[in-house]
């Protein structure tokens, strides 16, 4: 206090006078001064950017929920309308409600590329282990958020979604029934439901995410920031802290300066995507009113889970109730123990392909699920038995036998799930081509026992009468390319 | 509590006796208090209100042709005052005929898989999901697909001419709606 020179000037005066009761000068001026890694500073530095933009958009989601919550009312009658209400008479509620769904979908792409940043350099390892797995509370606050978000939009899909949700932790075994009291608050599917997610969304979640992110940051400044990985130089606790000081001291740079320059930029930058997509797209939904009587419900989750709805879908029966129940635990698991499984040695990529490899994998086979999960193959298409007619030059010129076995084929719902020529449902294959692949005889079987053990296709034997099979199995039969010739059996064949 | 992690230039204080006391009566107050605002909570967010039973009037059992199914929807009664639209279901009812061994199929219209809405198809006599094609027939026992089972069977009563149904929770695998029956 008694170094302190007398400012001039009427500003300098006010800030001094603030200053010598809050003390930022010696608390928090420090903090944005701290030293950082002279390699983290340069053109490396981009590498940086994403944690610190994912933050910025956080506030952006503050923002805008804050905006929302002045109009949207969490009550199962009014929910949607006031949705109604924000998209089309509040002035500028169609922005707000678009910016907080682009504004939570860029959070979760920067999360995930702060993730891969950090795994990817290593950044993990000695002494930011913790960092490391506060960052994975981040990422399931983020991924939890959009979960919840979605149901608040109170559309069939919201409303399904809940059943789906109910379904699942109704298999928890010996807690079932409680798991799913404990997640709808009531025996039925309705504004209790609404509420609890509400209060998850706009109380629970965001608590824990801003107690997280105070942790996550102050381990940030504790730890310092990783200098960039150079190949060769391997992490060793016993030296890594006295090394990391002795960095710092000689050739270490303040925070405030350019790396934090580089943040804003970023952070600006993702700011002005996000209004840009959200001015252009628009809000997303809400759907159709939340009557669960509306036919055509077919819930599709938000993107960032289109991965796990597409690997339960493509599960085997057996396996779902584990993949459904224990996968996601596991793959926490996995995450909160990357720092465990290696907190010491090489963190330059070039020198860890395994690490390499995984995200590689890891991304491909997200990416894989995901635009599985977006075109959903397995969901049967429920119109499609009167919607799709039969592809004309399928019948052209065809017997009368085999066209009434082309109106039996679409009146008993066969397009549902078989399409032809790529029109219809996708859960079975696409029977175009199967007069080359079944004879009549396996036409017949696989139509009236179905798939043999209670597989995918239901036995048609009682829903079918001899003369429909007859003309189905005609029409099938004569489904062939050109050219191909008829199967034979080889079980007739001595 | 341990006087060595003081400062040596920090003359300990001699201790009186009663101090262990107090903090003793201390922590078992702050248990005392967690208990009794923690308890209460926890219950609060974890307890169901038992509702009890409602019937619902679906028809005059005159009105159901026999060995057809209809799907009869109604304001759910265990649905809360502020549910809307929200509290709309639907059962789908099958008079089998009085030689069955029961007269009437209820059955609720939720997938045994993952709760979708199954939708009735009379040409072919099929229950289908639009989820994940999980396939019922008639009778509501699985035909094909990934449901475990086959669909939620509601429990029904005849009153005064009148098809009735007892109002369905939301039924899963391990609460279903007939344990009752």
């Amino acid at each position: 206090m008694t170094s302190e020179q007398r400012p001039t000037g009427l500003v300098r005066r006010l800030g001094s006078w603030f200053d010598v009761r809050l003390r930022f000068g010696d608390t928090i001026l420090p903090m944005l001064r701290h030293p950082i890694p002279r390699s983290s500073a340069g053109p490396l530095g981009w590498w940086y950017v994403f944690g610190s933009a994912s933050m910025t958009l956080l506030m952006l989601q503050i923002l805008t929920g804050i905006g929302l919550a002045l109009v949207y009312v969490p009550s199962a009658d009014k929910a949607y309308d006031s949705l109604l209400y924000l998209d089309y008479e509040a002035p500028l509620g169609w922005f707000l409600r678009a910016l907080h769904y682009y504004a939570g979908s860029g959070m979760v792409v920067l999360v995930l590329a702060h993730a891969t940043q950090v795994f990817l350099h290593g950044a993990y390892k000695y002494p930011r282990e913790l960092t490391w797995m506060v960052g994975v509370v981040l990422l399931l606050c983020t991924l939890g958020m959009f979960f919840t978000g979605q149901i608040l939009r109170w559309d069939p899909d919201a409303y399904w979604g809940l059943a789906v949700g109910g379904s699942m932790a109704g298999r928890a075994p010996g807690m079932g029934p409680q798991l799913v009291h404990l997640i709808l608050g009531n025996v039925v599917i309705g504004g209790d439901a609404l509420s609890r997610f509400f209060a998850l969304h706009v109380f629970v979640i965001p608590g824990a995410l801003l107690a997280s992110l105070a942790l996550h940051l102050w381990l940030v400044l504790k730890c310092g920031i990783s200098a960039a990985p150079v190949p060769g130089q391997a992490v060793d606790p016993d030296r890594y802290d006295a090394e990391y000081q002795h960095d710092l001291h000689t050739t270490g740079v303040p925070f405030l300066g350019p790396a934090m320059l580089k943040d804003a930029f970023f952070s600006a930058a993702a700011v002005l995507v996000v209004v840009l997509l959200a001015a252009v797209l628009g809000p997303k939904g809400p759907n159709d009113p939340p009557d669960p009587l509306l036919a055509g419900a077919n819930p599709r989750p938000e993107w960032p889970f289109l991965w796990l709805f597409a690997l339960l879908s493509l599960s085997p029966p057996e396996a779902e109730t584990f993949i459904i129940l224990f996968l996601p635990l596991l793959l926490i698991a996995a995450l909160f123990l990357v720092p465990v499984i290696s907190n010491r040695g090489e963190r330059a990529p070039s020198r860890r392909p395994v690490a390499v490899l995984l995200v590689v994998v890891g991304y491909t086979v997200l990416g894989t699920l995901t635009y599985q999960g977006a075109t959903a193959p397995w969901s049967p298409q429920m119109t499609a038995w009167s919607g799709e007619p039969v592809p004309v030059d399928l019948i052209d010129g065809a017997t009368p036998v085999r066209l009434a076995g082309a109106a039996v084929f679409q009146y008993k719902n066969c397009r549902n799930c078989h399409a032809l020529e790529g029109r219809g449902g996708k859960r079975g294959p696409d029977l175009a081509g199967v007069g080359a692949r079944l004879t009549a005889d396996q036409l017949v079987d696989q139509i009236s026992n179905g798939t043999p053990g209670g597989g995918n296709m239901p036995a048609y034997g009682k829903q079918v009468s001899p003369d429909e099979m007859t003309a189905m199995v005609e029409f099938l039969s004569a489904l062939r390319p050109h050219g191909q010739p008829a199967p034979r059996s080889a079980a007739v064949v001595q | 509590m341990s006087e060595t992690s003081c400062p040596e230039s920090v003359v300990p204080e001699p201790r009186p006796p009663r101090r262990t006391f107090f903090e003793l009566v201390t922590y078992g107050l702050g248990a005392i208090a967690a208990a009794v605002v923690g308890l209460p909570f926890v219950g609060y967010v974890v307890g169901v209100r038992k509702k009890p039973v409602a019937w619902v009037p679906l028809g005059s059992v005159d009105g159901f042709p026999l060995n057809e199914t209809r799907l009869v929807t109604f304001a759910n009664p265990l649905r809360q005052p502020w549910d809307g639209m929200v509290a709309n279901t639907g059962v789908y009812v099958r008079n089998q005929g009085e030689d069955q061994l029961e007269e009437f199929l209820v059955l609720a219209m939720n997938c045994a898989h993952l709760g979708c809405p199954v939708s009735w198809f009379p040409q072919s006599g099929l229950f289908m999901c639009p989820c994940h094609g999980g396939v019922y027939y008639a009778n509501g026992e699985r035909a094909s697909g990934p449901p475990p089972r086959g669909l939620f069977r509601c429990v029904w009563r005849i009153q005064d001419g009148q098809l009735e149904v007892q109002a369905p929770h939301y039924p899963t695998l391990q609460d279903t709606l007939d344990q009752t029956a």
